[in-house]
């Protein structure tokens, strides 16, 4: 009885003694330098290994703000201007400033807003419909409305709402990594400055069908009327394939374009409630449009009544 | 024209779907069933229907409560479970054992993995070795058999084994074994497994519904017939007649319905073979060296093991051959 | 015993309900939709404008570069506009619209019936006849066919494969083709023989067709010259035998190596519609403006067979056989296995149009996802020999790197694992997806 268990514990610890030699030595051997700043880079980005920055992760981040003199085009869009601060100074190199980007949705289309003339029945994902057809509306430009985004998102940052059927992005927790970007068949979603206290304007549409054929897909689509490129002071917008886009950089949140737009595919946010009289003019302005619309749509409707006829 | 549907292709489906397969188990299940109805009477009935109840009562729950998800009673695997582990006990076991089996089945076994499709082991398998290694004398008790005299309260297997065990030469155990009784099924064991012919019945069944494919359970036979040949030829006195291998105990039910369990047996026809080829030597193995008399289970539980490694490295036969053109 | 390929496969019930119908001429349109890119490959330029008048037969689009092909014009007329229009996808896709007037063909086209069975055109004139037609793969898949009849240098075809399979259900255009057009056929067969330099020809043709297996049987015994070098082959019915792999493993026992090309194992493989095609073209310097389409369904009417002109609407084919039944759920572009459900059915009949199947509203909608239980129906149904659970998997989890590995790119999206799969899983829409990302990333490395 004794015997076998001092054979045991013999035998054992030999076995211990053996193999910690062997790990010795081939740690020994296969031993490589690391710089120990990456470590410590590492642990002050904020590890959500997005790839947002372009990297495979955080860890090659890190590498990468090491061993690069020029760190200025590195940037960690999840940790922000105070995490990079944050490593610069670690590092001893210099970064450039960046402002606060949010991802947005550019599609207006609710379900109310555009009417469904058909049925998807395939996997929900927006890749298989978009590689399929042009989507369930009339519209072949807009949101398909099965949430790929929001599957890829690793903040829990856009969620669809039923209501609509459109993603949402929630400011507070999205960090502009872009996955939802690329995940976008339609390319949707755009990365935009988070603005001055979240104050925002975007055209709200990217379909790029003439006018006439918008407006029959959509109540709230980018017509290609041209009205807010001529009432910019700044020279903002541009109006390419039949759809306006607000270039960010020289947009001065003037609101002239929002006001103006027939279709109301401009939107605003962030600003505080406009001055009672301005909104009147702008509630007026506005039913204005949609009785237009209105009667376009009821036009519409009897010709394709008569087509179907 | 508002409900034009729009689709990817295929726009047809076959008429192959989940529940109509587990259904087709069920169904295939029946003679062996009712054979043991015949044999051990209401208890078959008692045992088989406990655990088909508590199966099902088990994975309502942990749908309802635990997982919170709708219930997925419907895709009748949880009957499958429940029956397969039914016909792996003794008649007379306690229901208590039963219930306790079940739970571990559905719970352990399938339950934690995530339910249908995600399980590593066959669940009415770990069920039983749960209940085998915990309550041995239980699990171990048969009842006496009509019509099988020379052997009473002991498997077959159990009783070669015994017997060899004590020396006894095998010219003088033979005599005692009928091997046409043993395919009929007049012998003793768990309540599914010993009418071997009724078992056959129901892997025709199967094959004919194109549910499984022949090749597992002829490869696990065979495996088991030619290493037992060859232990046979080698010393007949030392080692038994290959048929009573096949014949006796858990060989057919394992072979038939356990190892050709879709989720925890391997995707590719080579990989396949492998897996039943593992299941034959293991068992033989364990019948003849091993500890236990019946090693059924447990290999198909190891193997069962096997199984993600062997759908990584074991690919299917490509079309064109396997290495790509080089361009 | 019956040839038929290798591996996997399926065995969908063929409902060929229209296959008694004889081919029947569908009247022209007021105006027809002609799209520039009807081929796989680059869409045609077009060589026409606003207010042009052009007469049947008369090149409207002109092909850009090697893999496309030439757009003909269907009728005599005005063309109104050349510009977008929604296909059956509802995607806008540059077209020509013309207004029919009268019914004046080219005077360079022999329209007589009369069979011309001699052909001393060299191999090159035959291609370029055949390219200037604008002749591409009938069946479907409309691969331009000079490109494919060109043997690129160092390559040698050994054979020439006619498929007659249709293995897609429903569709029986092909079909009626062989028994109401057969001499045609089998001159079309030499001439395309003669093109490659061949002196074997096989039709192959399935065996739940016997009346177009003993017809064209018949045909050749009749023929000395077809005789000896064309033989038709019955082949056993099963699912994905029209495949143009999969046919050159039923016939010559012959597997194309993954990334290769039939050409690669002497093989090359024409459809009986394009084969047709070729002898109008060849023969009588008849360019493609009409196909026969397979109009199709359960609860249809009058299931057709229609010689439809390149254009037309796809509702008034429908309204033609009888209108479309009242829970109509889908409308399918060619058969139901591989076939486009349409999201606009104005948009118009194609060079690809084989069929047009309607199906009602509870066999359109898929039943409900259940998890995947590991069967392997799926790895025994694909007659590639992939594991089609796998790739699915790893397309949905967006693991693209490791799709090569797993010859997702040999994928021939035949909907096999789809149709088999018990748990109704969308095997082949992810698969789609992640074969495409495949493509993508050979292609960029092959570009470095």
């Amino acid at each position: 009885m004794n015997e076998t268990l001092i054979y045991t514990i013999a035998i054992l610890v030999g076995l211990g003694l053996i193999a910690a030699v062997v790990l010795y030595f081939v740690a020994q051997k296969f031993k490589v330098y690391e710089d120990p700043r990456i470590d410590e880079t590492e642990a002050m980005l904020p590890g959500a290994n997005c790839g947002g920055c372009g990297f495979a992760g955080c860890r090659a981040m890190a590498e990468a703000l090491v061993k690069q003199d020029d760190i200025s085009a590195l940037y960690c869009p999840v940790g922000g201007a105070a995490t990079m601060k944050a490593v610069a100074e670690y590092l001893g190199k210099a970064v450039a400033e960046k402002e606060p980007m949010v991802a947005v949705v550019r599609c207006g289309g609710t379900s109310c807003n555009r009417a469904r003339i058909n049925t998807f029945d395939g996997a929900r994902s927006c890749a298989v419909e978009a590689s399929l057809y042009g989507g369930e509306t009339g519209c072949t430009f807009g949101c398909l409305g099965n949430g790929d985004c929001t599957r890829v998102c690793n903040f829990d940052a856009i969620h669809m709402n039923p209501e609509t059927g459109l993603p949402e992005v929630d400011e507070e927790k999205c960090t502009a990594c872009g996955a939802c970007v690329k995940a976008c068949p339609k390319q949707i979603i755009e990365l935009r400055k988070k603005g001055p206290k979240g104050r925002r304007v975007w055209v709200n549409c990217v379909n790029r069908d003439k006018g006439a054929i918008t407006r029959k897909a959509c109540t709230v689509g980018c017509i290609g009327c041209g009205k807010c490129v001529k009432t910019c002071p700044f020279e903002a917008i541009t109006l390419e394939n039949n759809v306006a886009y607000i270039d960010p950089a020289k947009c001065r949140l003037c609101r002239k374009c929002v006001a103006v737009c027939p279709t109301g595919a401009i939107v605003e946010v962030g600003f505080p409630a406009r001055k009672p009289e301005t909104a009147a003019a702008t509630a007026q302005a506005q039913t204005q449009v949609s009785a237009q619309q209105e009667t376009t749509i009821a036009q519409q409707q009897q010709e394709g009544g008569e087509q179907h006829a | 024209m508002s409900n034009r549907i729009v689709a990817p292709s295929p726009h047809l489906h076959g008429d192959f779907s989940t529940p109509r397969i587990m259904r087709d188990v069920v169904i295939a299940l029946i003679p062996a069933f009712a054979f043991s109805v015949f044999i051990y009477g209401l208890n078959a009935v008692f045992v088989t229907g406990i655990a088909i109840l508590s199966c099902m009562l088990f994975e309502w729950l942990i749908d309802r409560f635990m997982l919170r998800r709708p219930c997925t009673l419907g895709d009748w695997s949880a009957v499958v479970t429940g029956t397969l582990l039914a016909f792996n006990l003794p008649a007379t076991i306690s229901p208590w054992l039963i219930i306790l089996g079940s739970l571990v089945a559905i719970g352990i076994g399938k339950m934690s993995f995530g339910g249908l499709g995600r399980n590593l082991f066959n669940p009415a398998l770990v069920g039983r070795v749960f209940l085998l290694i915990s309550f041995p004398v239980q699990m171990t008790l048969f009842p006496d058999t009509a019509g099988v005299d020379a052997i009473t309260g002991a498997t077959p297997l159990a009783f070669v084994k015994g017997a060899l065990k004590t020396g006894t030469p095998v010219a003088e155990i033979m005599p005692n074994i009928d091997l046409g009784g043993l395919f009929l099924g007049f012998k003793d064991g768990s309540l599914g497994e010993i009418g071997a012919l009724a078992l056959l019945i129901g892997g025709i069944y199967l094959l004919i519904r194109r549910v499984i494919t022949w090749r597992i359970p002829v490869f696990v036979l065979g495996t088991m017939f030619v290493f037992a040949s060859i232990l046979w030829l080698a010393n007949p006195e030392l080692y038994i007649n290959p048929l009573f291998h096949v014949f006796a105990g858990g060989a057919m039910l394992g072979a038939i319905f356990m190892a050709t369990d879709y989720v925890t047996s391997p995707m590719s026809k080579k990989g396949q073979a492998i897996y039943a080829i593992g299941i034959g030597v293991i068992t033989i193995l364990i019948r003849v060296w091993g500890a236990y008399p019946e090693g059924m289970s447990f290999a198909i539980l190891i193997m069962n093991a096997t199984v993600p490694l062997i759908n990584m490295y074991v690919k299917p036969s490509r079309f064109g051959g396997n290495s790509p053109k080089k361009k | 015993m019956l040839k038929t390929f290798r591996l996997g496969g399926v065995h969908p019930h063929d409902y060929k309900i229209s296959r008694d119908a004889a081919i029947r001429m569908f009247d022209i349109p007021a105006t027809v939709t002609i799209p520039l890119g009807q081929h796989i490959g680059a869409p045609a330029t077009a060589a026409v404008k606003k207010g042009d008048r052009v007469l049947v037969g008369d090149v409207i689009g002109t092909a850009t570069g090697f893999v496309s092909a030439n757009i003909h014009s269907s009728v005599s007329g005005t063309v109104t506009s050349v510009d977008a229009v929604p296909d059956g996808a509802n995607l806008r896709k540059p077209a020509v619209t013309i207004a029919v007037e009268g019914d004046e063909w080219n005077p360079a086209i022999d329209r007589s019936e009369t069979l011309v069975r001699e052909c001393t055109l060299e191999p090159k004139e035959i291609i370029a006849k055949i390219a200037a037609a604008g002749i591409v793969g009938l069946g479907g898949a409309t691969f331009p066919t000079q490109v494919k009849l060109s043997v690129p240098p160092g390559k040698k075809a050994e054979m020439l494969i006619i498929n007659g399979v249709e293995c897609e259900p429903y569709l029986t255009a092909d079909y009626r083709l062989m028994m109401e057009r057969g001499e045609e056929l089998l001159v079309g067969c030499e001439i395309l023989m003669r093109a490659l330099g061949v002196e074997k020809c096989y039709i192959g043709i399935e065996n739940n067709k016997p009346e177009a297996i003993g017809h064209l049987r018949q045909l050749i015994a009749a023929d000395t010259a077809f005789a000896s070098r064309i033989e038709v082959v019955p082949l056993k019915m099963r699912y994905p035998q029209g495949g143009e792999k999969q046919l050159i493993a039923a016939i010559a026992k012959r597997e194309v190596p993954s990334g290769a090309l039939p050409i690669d194992v002497g093989a090359v493989v024409q459809n009986v519609g394009t084969t047709f095609a070729v002898y109008q073209a060849v023969q009588k310097n008849r360019p493609i403006v009409d196909r026969v389409v397979t109009v199709t369904g359960k609860k249809l009417a009058n299931p057709s067979n229609l010689l439809v002109r390149i254009g037309t609407p796809i509702s008034s084919l429908i309204e033609a056989c009888g209108g479309m039944p009242e829970d109509t759920g889908k409308v399918i572009n060619g058969g139901p296995m591989m076939g486009r459900a349409m999201a606009n059915i104005d948009a118009p009949v194609t060079k690809g149009t084989s069929g047009v199947l309607l199906m009602d509203e509870r066999s359109s909608l898929r039943a409900s996802e259940m998890p995947c239980i590991s069967c392997a129906k799926c790895v025994d149904a694909c007659p590639m020999g992939l594991e089609p659970y796998l790739i699915s998997k790893l397309s949905r989890l967006r693991l693209y790197d490791r799709l090569e590995r797993e010859r997702t790119a040999d994928c021939i999206e035949c909907g096999c694992c789809s149709f088999t799969c018990p748990s109704h899983l969308p095997l082949l829409d992810y698969i789609r997806l992640g074969k495409a990302e495949t493509m993508k990333l050979i292609r960029a490395r092959q570009a470095k």
